[in-house]
């Protein structure tokens, strides 16, 4: 089987990106490609890079609040490309009612802080599996 | 996203970059039909100048890289950008970080940039590289750009794919000038001696030319005494050199210094770019290089026919293991059973392509 094809970044304005690099480290050793675009990433830039590199997955990193502007930002710019199929997953300090709505747009999980690395990778793992099987 | 092939194609004519993407994941991945597909694109190949960028770990490629394709883009032309890293050997996993020196060209619509994984390339990551390149010129990029790291010969192998090859050295690459020495001095077409800005450039640069065999009969006493970098600074020998080699036919890499991160460098190295381009262009160099990549790329694919035609023989492989236990026992040689295996397998040649190769 093919590597899985993770984007990692890091939307918002905040200043480091420790967890990210963290969460790109750990999904490489877990034997899948990541592109690694670094901080203050916009939606459109996240879009567009997730298209060009052909992502299953985009990994997003947010502590800066903006999430239920960014997430589903980049979620509505990649409709627009047509890849709507890309995992939408990462982790970051999101309350359990935006978590509920994003949910119900279609996002993937989203794990809170202090979450282990080794869940994330089982969750991409899981869904390129199955995702995988249904196309096969 | 399952896609049939003539959407792909379809999508991938008029322009659409997810269909570029996907076409590019099809080819580094051979997946089913990506030879059709390359074939369907063979007759668009060939436009692009393909421009390898090579060199140690964090010489500034990235950012070369980006900075070309910027001067590129403000002259009007598309750019397709590869960017090569390793595939860790024991996860198979890789970290792609090429892009976060790419930031300001990363959403100009004129750029294309895809990272590649190095992965176990069995058919060798330069042929890998040269497919996704093709995919690249097809979609009517007029440059492509490939940075590799150059350390292993298998990268070395992808900067020779290209038809001008750039290799990046900062200061602290002096001390392993020779050991460098084997490979890379003879794939560079060009050198550039990035972070000027720290000590040791002037002596590298030095270096390499006294290397590269430029200063015989040069006297010191022709260049001028110069304190710390002057990018401007007249060096007799290399005014000489370019005077000579815009005329001639043959050609001498320059040794260029930069500062990458503050733009510095950059038009020499694109003049220095064209000069090549439009000396391998009136030598018929260009010609022979390409001429003999396509050698390779049909003997490649000769071999790897020949392969799997041979191979997925049942009977080949019966006759196969009906013979090994002969060899083991020494009552026949290896070459004895290689050959009958090669003398009945002349008629598997002219078998018709199995389906959906
Ligand atoms: N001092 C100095 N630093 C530079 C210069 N050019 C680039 N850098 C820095 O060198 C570091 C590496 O630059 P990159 O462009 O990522 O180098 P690279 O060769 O692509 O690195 P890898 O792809 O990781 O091998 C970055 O921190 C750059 O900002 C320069 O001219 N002077
Ligand atoms: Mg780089």
């Amino acid at each position: 089987m093919r590597p899985v094809r993770v984007l990692v970044a890091k939307p918002g304005l905040d200043g480091h990106d420790r967890g990210a690099k963290v969460v790109a480290a750990a999904l490489r050793d877990a034997g899948m490609e990541v592109i690694y675009t670094g901080l203050h990433q916009t939606p459109e830039m996240i879009a567009t890079a997730a298209v060009q590199e052909d992502v299953d997955v985009i990994g997003l990193s947010i502590l800066s609040g903006a999430h239920m502007t960014l997430i589903p930002r980049v979620q509505d710019l990649l409709r627009e490309q047509g890849r709507d199929d890309v995992l939408i997953t990462g982790g970051g300090i999101i309350p359990k009612e935006d978590m509920e709505a994003l949910t119900a747009r279609g996002i993937g999980r989203l794990f809170g802080p202090g979450t282990p690395t080794s869940e994330l990778v089982g969750y991409i793992k899981g869904w390129f599996a199955e995702r995988e099987k249904q196309e096969a | 996203m399952p896609r049939s092939a003539d959407t792909l194609l379809s999508d991938f004519d008029a322009g659409k970059v997810p269909a570029l993407a996907r076409a590019v994941s099809v080819v580094e991945n051979h997946r089913e039909g990506y030879d059709a597909l390359l074939g369907a694109l063979h007759s668009r190949t060939g436009r692009a100048r393909r421009i390898g960028i090579t060199g140690p770990p964090g010489a500034g490629k990235s950012t070369v890289t980006a900075l070309l394709v910027a001067n590129y883009r403000s002259a009007g032309l598309k750019v397709g950008v590869l960017a090569v890293d390793p595939t860790s050997p024991f996860t198979g996993g890789a970290l792609l970080g090429d892009r976060v020196r790419m930031e300001a060209i990363a959403l100009d619509s004129g750029v294309y940039i895809r990272s590649m994984a190095t992965r176990g390339s069995l058919g060798g990551l330069a042929a890998a590289t040269r497919e996704v390149a093709d995919v690249l010129d097809a979609f009517g990029f007029d440059r492509i750009l490939i940075e590799t790291v150059g350390v292993g010969q298998s990268e070395l192998d992808v900067a020779r794919t290209a038809d001008s090859t750039v290799v990046v050295l900062v200061p602290e690459s002096g001390d392993s000038i020779q050991t460098l020495k084997a490979g890379v001095m003879e794939i560079a077409d060009i050198f550039v001696v990035n972070k000027a800005d720290r000590p040791g450039a002037d002596r590298l640069r030095n270096d390499i030319e006294l290397m590269l065999g430029l200063r015989k009969g040069v006297s010191f006493g022709n260049i001028p005494a110069h304190h710390g970098v002057d990018l401007k600074r007249v060096n007799p020998a290399k005014v000489a050199r370019d005077a000579a080699a815009s005329e001639s036919n043959s050609w001498t890499p320059p040794v260029l210094s930069a500062i990458a991160r503050e733009g510095k460098g950059m038009q020499e190295l694109i003049d220095a770019l064209d000069r090549h381009f439009a000396y391998l262009e009136r030598t018929a160099k260009l010609a022979e290089r390409r001429g003999g990549r396509t050698r390779e790329r049909v003997m490649e694919l000769v071999e790897s026919g020949f392969k799997r035609r041979v191979w997925s023989d049942d009977a080949t492989q019966r006759r196969l293991e009906q013979m090994l236990p002969d060899v083991e026992k020494r009552s026949t040689t290896p070459f004895d059973a290689a050959e009958q295996i090669l003398e009945q397998s002349a008629d598997l040649m002219a078998k018709p392509r199995e389906k959906g190769r």
